[in-house]
């Protein structure tokens, strides 16, 4: 008996030790634990003189190749480790040397000609040329799995090579495309992160496993993935571009926003995306901290289904709606976050419009066109939207609600159907609403991407709708398509300028906003400029001491 | 007894098929799949259709199902149609932190639930008795999510004592052989790594503890309560032995096995359903593993993990069955 009790008692004793000895631990060592290269805490990093970069995000990454992947969490690692032959300007969507140093296009836009840096090696220490640019595009030529690749080019189960009818070396450093059609954003889709060029060798070497093992020719090394858990890079001391001003970058995946939140606050972690929209403010009151914005390629909008018969198969009605919503009372729902949309592309895209101006919030105009329209009584609508926010829209129930409230105003009865993505994408698709939410986050940063994709009669089609408003207009038509196969981009935005008037003429839409999701950063993270695209490598971030 | 534990062992295999068949039935009647989920908002239909020709998903429900129950029988759990990983490999790491945060949190809950509510029902009607049932009634109302981040906000962010989230401090070098980091830590003496898991362990350990602990401080309150006015406990105590043998040696092995009966159950309910700690604590553990697998239609990982947390379950409950003839020696298995 008194020999079980002291086994207790030392149990308890030995528990209470470690209770202590660990809690203290955490608050007295941080200096001696520089052996461990970089740890969570940040006054290591002088200790040992390296910097640390600690990234705190809600997800963990899916592949580590990007052209493999849709989701941000893979390409933000990705950006960090490949190049892709251009680049997006810091600031724009328009390109700039990378990979490749020069190019030129024949005058029919079918052939593109790429001369390349000879000066660079992968991770591996293989060569990067020409060969290896030509094995990347063949490789995405193989299978649906590449799925940025079918997207961009259109490929099909046909013809998975979509568009790029061939890609050849056509010396050590020259890389020539044959395109089956002209395509002017072929640019600036070839900017884009899940293009990144791998080293074939190590694609050869690892096989199935390379999306764990990835090489690239970027600012940084892969170094270790622990998954859900961390991902751990650190600097490429022969980059060919800026050398990177941090030696390691630590992508930490902590789920719950109030968590990560708190791991900033207490300094565990250097950056974060996905802040709760309350703690926006707490931040920016914190003199530890700052919010860094990420400027908009995005847009969320109501579509009015202007296919089906009825009152909104007709401009004026489609017109009064829009001057029956008070758009500054909307976007207040945003929490800070939004800024109101007046056309489908946003305005860090080139080819905005800004001379449009907006409908604006006028009650009475609205009821007199309604009346003009013969809708002088009202009528009933459906307005379907979705369950779960979505980086355009963080409140989409409210939204609605809100736009119910304001449409009763002109007596226009709404209905509220709501439904989880997966099933809300099917819906609409189909075509069975009057109104409905949707939004869009730009691919390439090329106006096509929005205009074509979203508002051309070409995707209008039942059951793989982009165009959900289902907006078919034949001059919008002639426009995008003579736009898609112009390689001067002046003239390019003139036509995309025009279009866009035409489109804010016959109303197919609301737009209602354009957001810059959050960042949290601690204070002495310095020279970080996000990226509309989200394509920002971390060379010239600094961490000042 | 052994006899006994045979039959039990061979009853898992239908208990297993039902399982499969249930889980693979659940996941694909929900709309979506991961074609869909891959592809998001930018699919168009011809991608949609040729991924999903390559995923196999076209295939009918119940090839798929076949071909899933021969790779199992085979001792393949399959690969992630998001991720590509190997599922099996991925469990060896992702069960021992799910397992070692659970046996943690069991322990903390039996420790102080079993003694709060011997000592509860001990001293009926006293202060502490007030106070721990109070409590209890707290810990058994409290939503996790609320705790997780009022302790992470207190102990972290204010007091800056403990890591607010993960398994170890990352450059903290471990060796692991088993993935249970305190055993492992131990087994190559490295004591910095024992150090650092265990205060790593102790807030998500705590967290995921209150509700049993809660349960357990009761439901031993109750039953000792009713244990402590049989016969034989006023005979111990009219015979002059120490009050703390009799509540002990004598009221506490008697009253335990309805507290035995809710350990098990609660042991095999924090094993699957961890999710919330697993999430506010950055826990690598099981519970989010499906959870993010429902999300992405991830039909694998699904079927795979749930038919091994199945597995799990069913032997936990065997071993609190053959328990119980610890404690009442007059049950008989045959």
């Amino acid at each position: 008996m008194l020999k079980k009790r002291s086994i207790l008692a030392l149990f308890g004793l030995l528990f209470i030790l470690l209770f202590i000895s660990a809690c203290s631990n955490n608050t007295s060592s941080t200096g001696e634990e520089s052996e461990g290269s970089g740890g969570e805490d940040q006054t290591t990093e002088e200790a040992s003189g390296e910097k640390t970069l600690i990234f705190g995000r809600g997800a963990d990454s899916i592949q580590l190749d990007p052209s493999k992947v849709t989701d941000g969490e893979s390409i933000y690692v990705t950006n960090q480790i490949y190049d892709t032959l251009v680049r997006y300007q810091e600031e724009s969507t328009e390109v700039k040397p990378a990979l490749a140093t020069e190019w030129e296009t024949s005058e029919d836009g079918l052939t593109w000609t790429f001369q390349l840096r000879d000066d660079i090696k992968f991770h591996d220490g293989t060569d990067f040329n020409a060969e290896s640019v030509v094995f990347n595009f063949e490789r995405w030529a193989t299978s649906a799995e590449y799925i940025y690749y079918g997207y961009m080019f259109g490929a099909s189960e046909e013809d998975l090579g979509g568009i790029i009818e061939k890609v050849e070396a056509t010396g050590d450093y020259e890389v020539t495309f044959t395109l089956s059609e002209p395509n002017a954003p072929f640019l600036q889709t070839l900017a884009m992160p899940p293009f990144g060029i791998a080293s074939p060798d190590a694609v050869e070497k690892h096989g199935e496993d390379y999306f764990k093992n990835p090489v690239g020719t970027g600012p940084f090394v892969f170094e270790e993935w622990l998954p859900d858990e961390s991902i751990t890079l650190s600097k490429n001391e022969e980059y060919f571009g800026e050398v990177a001003n941090v030696d390691k970058v630590v992508f930490r995946t902590i789920p719950d926003n109030g968590a990560r939140f708190m791991e900033l606050q207490s300094g565990s972690i250097d950056l974060m995306t996905g802040l709760n929209p309350q703690d926006i403010q707490t931040a920016e009151d914190d003199q530890n901290l700052q919010i860094i914005r990420r400027p908009s390629m995005n847009v969320s909008y109501l579509a009015m289904n202007t296919d089906k018969e009825g009152p909104l198969s007709e401009k004026l009605v489609r017109q009064a709606i829009n001057l029956a919503i008070d758009k500054e009372r909307l976007i207040s729902l945003y929490e800070g976050i939004g800024k109101p949309a007046k056309n489908p592309l946003p305005p860090s895209l080139w080819g905005y419009n800004d001379d449009i101006e907006d409908y604006g919030y006028d009650v009475e105009e609205a009821k007199a066109l309604l009346a003009e329209a013969g809708y002088a009584d009202g009528f009933d609508i459906t307005l379907y939207t979705f369950a779960n926010p979505r980086p355009y829209m963080p409140q989409p129930k409210v939204s609605a609600q809100a736009i119910q409230e304001m449409l009763k105003e002109i007596n226009v009865n709404v209905e509220i159907i709501e439904n989880d993505w997966d099933t809300h994408l099917n819906v609409t698709e189909n075509g069975e609403h009057d109104m409905a939410f949707l939004g869009w986050t730009g691919d390439n940063g090329d106006p096509d991407n929005f205009l074509y994709v979203l508002l051309d009669k070409d995707n209008a089609k039942k059951g793989s709708a982009g165009n959900i408003a289902f907006y078919k207009n034949d001059e919008v038509h002639d426009l995008l398509k003579q736009a898609q196969t112009e390689m001067d981009q002046e003239k390019r935005t003139e036509l995309y300028l025009k279009a866009q008037e035409i489109i804010h003429e016959d109303a197919p839409w609301f737009p209602i906003a354009h957001t810059t999701p959050p960042i949290a950063a601690s204070k002495n993270i310095v020279n970080y400029s996000p990226h509309p695209t989200g394509s920002e490598p971390f060379n010239l971030l600094d961490i000042e001491q | 007894m052994l006899k006994y534990i045979i039959r039990r062992l061979f009853m898992l295999i239908p208990v297993l098929i039902g399982v499969s068949i249930l889980t693979f039935s659940l996941i694909h009647l929900i709309p979506g799949d991961p074609a869909r989920s891959m592809l998001g908002e930018k699919a168009t239909e011809a991608q949609l259709e040729s991924l999903r020709e390559e995923l196999g998903l076209n295939d009918p429900y119940i090839v798929q199902y076949g071909r899933f129950l021969g790779n199992i029988v085979q001792g393949d759990l399959g690969e992630s149609i998001q991720s590509k990983e190997n599922i099996a490999e991925q469990l060896l790491y992702k069960l021992p932190a799910t397992v070692e945060l659970t046996i943690f949190a069991m322990i903390l809950a039996i420790i102080v639930g079993v003694l709060a509510g011997v000592i509860a029902a001990v001293k009926q009607y006293s202060w502490f008795d007030n106070i721990s049932m109070t409590g209890a009634l707290f810990g058994v109302s409290l939503p996790i999510f609320w705790l997780g981040l009022m302790m992470i906000w207190l102990f972290s962010v204010v007091f800056n004592i403990l890591p607010p989230s993960g398994r170890l401090t990352s450059g903290m070098e471990l060796t692991t052989i088993t993935n249970f980091y305190l055993l492992d830590s131990l087994l190559t003496g490295n004591w910095a790594a024992f150090k650092d898991a265990f205060s790593h362990l102790l807030m998500p350990g705590l967290a995921l503890g209150t509700i049993p602990m809660a349960i357990i401080a009761r439901m031993t309150r109750s039953s000792m309560l009713e244990v402590m006015r049989q016969d034989y406990i006023r005979t111990a105590n009219a015979k002059g032995l120490r009050t703390r043998f009799v509540v002990f040696q004598h009221a506490l092995k008697n009253a335990f096995l309805p507290v035995l009966t809710v350990i098990g159950l609660q042991f095999g309910l924090l094993l699957g359903g961890a999710v919330l700690t697993e999430t506010i604590f950055s826990w690598p553990g099981i519970g989010r593993y499906v959870y993010l697998a429902v999300l992405g239609r991830d039909y694998p990982v699904v079927q795979s993990t749930i038919l091994i947390v199945a597995t799990i379950f069913v032997l936990v409950n065997l071993i609190t069955d053959i328990l119980y003839k610890y404690f009442d020696p007059r049950i008989r298995f045959d």
